[in-house]
């Protein structure tokens, strides 16, 4: 089977695909970023450089699959895995608001408990 | 002045409320004295940018700061937290822009210290007379109503009064888990969930003395779609107890 993906774009997204993992690594050993968010991230690149390295890898997946076209089955799972993330992030959002709200109520407490302290010194 | 069981807290949340709060804080302070309630006030500062701390200032209460706005049932919830620490097992909750009439406080205590409810909100619907708030409002209390009173089996005049009277069960429920948002419906489902007593008694309430309600006519459509959201998952959520 002639793979339908031309050299030059493969070259392309290859280069793409290390860059972005150097993002990804940076954005860690700065600090930025933590691990359990940039696993995701990692996984994701190793899954696009593997395509881009297995040429004819999208194929072979759509046709086992039963996908008509291929670049279709890219899209799906890309969407897919794009709004898992999402709601992931929204879960983690939620935590820390509602943790947040439980620290702003402490620090007002706090905040009385120490006024009172200074109040009978 | 060393609280005890006996003192009923009062929760007043405030947010941007300079203009309105003293006098609120006042009146309650006269009003709980003339119907010989021994009383606790404590204001809760929900982020204010304007002079709110300030006005309340040198007042017998106790003043909470938020660092940041939270939203009413947070800062609601924060005096709750307050009043168990402080011992108390009742708890009145007045809203800060002088909307709630303090001289009805003592009524909307009687059925919880007399023990014949655990909570108690305070509605302008149940008789006539009294500001009875913006047609589009009333339509939206109503509806309100309705949907509660379907959840809970029962009937349920206003729904979003936070004109409320808690006895300790109650204070613990709200203590323990309290919407940041538009708290109000949501609670009474909480509460019927737990199988707590909940009584109306008729109050007329004022209008608002400065301030902007909580909730603009822009934002009301939102505050429906989310309220009616809560209060059925708050129907459907087995609540872990604490």
């Amino acid at each position: 089977m002639d793979s339908i993906v031309p050299l030059r774009i493969q070259i392309v997204s290859i280069f793409g695909s290390v860059l972005f993992l150097a993002v990804i690594g940076r954005l860690i050993l700065k600090g930025k970023l933590r691990e359990e968010y940039a696993i995701v991230w990692i996984f994701a690149t190793a899954v696009l450089l593997l395509l881009s390295i297995w040429r004819n890898g999208l194929e072979v997946l759509a046709a086992v699959l039963g996908v008509y076209y291929a670049p279709s089955l890219l899209f799906l799972v890309a969407l897919f895995a794009v709004t898992a993330f999402l709601v992931h992030l929204s879960v983690v959002a939620s935590t820390l608001q509602r943790q947040n709200k439980i620290l702003a109520q402490e620090l007002a407490l706090l905040r009385d408990e120490m006024q009172k302290m200074n109040n009978t010194r | 002045m060393e609280p005890h069981k006996r003192t009923v807290a009062v929760v007043i949340p405030a947010f941007n409320e300079e203009k309105a709060i003293r006098s609120v804080v006042e009146d309650v302070i006269s009003s709980v004295h003339a119907q010989g309630v021994d009383a606790h006030i404590i204001v809760i500062n929900d982020g204010s940018s304007d002079n709110t701390a300030m006005a309340v200032g040198s007042l017998p209460c106790t003043l909470l700061n938020l660092p940041f706005n939270l939203g009413i049932g947070a800062a609601v919830q924060l005096g709750f937290r307050y009043a168990q620490k402080l011992g108390c097992n009742t708890a009145v909750q007045v809203d800060g822009d002088g909307q709630h009439p303090a001289r009805e406080i003592g009524r909307l205590l009687e059925p919880v210290l007399n023990d014949s409810a655990d909570v108690v909100i305070g509605s302008r619907f149940l008789v006539k007379g009294g500001s009875r708030s913006t047609l589009v409002r009333r339509v939206g209390i109503r509806y309100f109503n309705a949907l509660v009173g379907l959840l809970i089996g029962r009937r349920v005049t206003d729904s979003t009064s936070g004109f409320r009277a808690l006895n300790r069960r109650a204070l613990e429920v709200c203590a323990w888990e309290y919407p940041d948002q538009y708290p109000e419906p949501e609670a009474i489902i909480s509460f019927a969930k737990r199988k707590l007593r909940v009584a109306e008694v008729s109050v007329r309430m004022n209008d608002r003395q400065s301030g902007r309600s909580s909730i603009n006519t822009f934002a009301g459509f939102v505050y429906m779609i989310k309220v009616s959201l809560a209060v059925c998952i708050a129907v459907l959520r087995t609540h872990q107890e604490g």
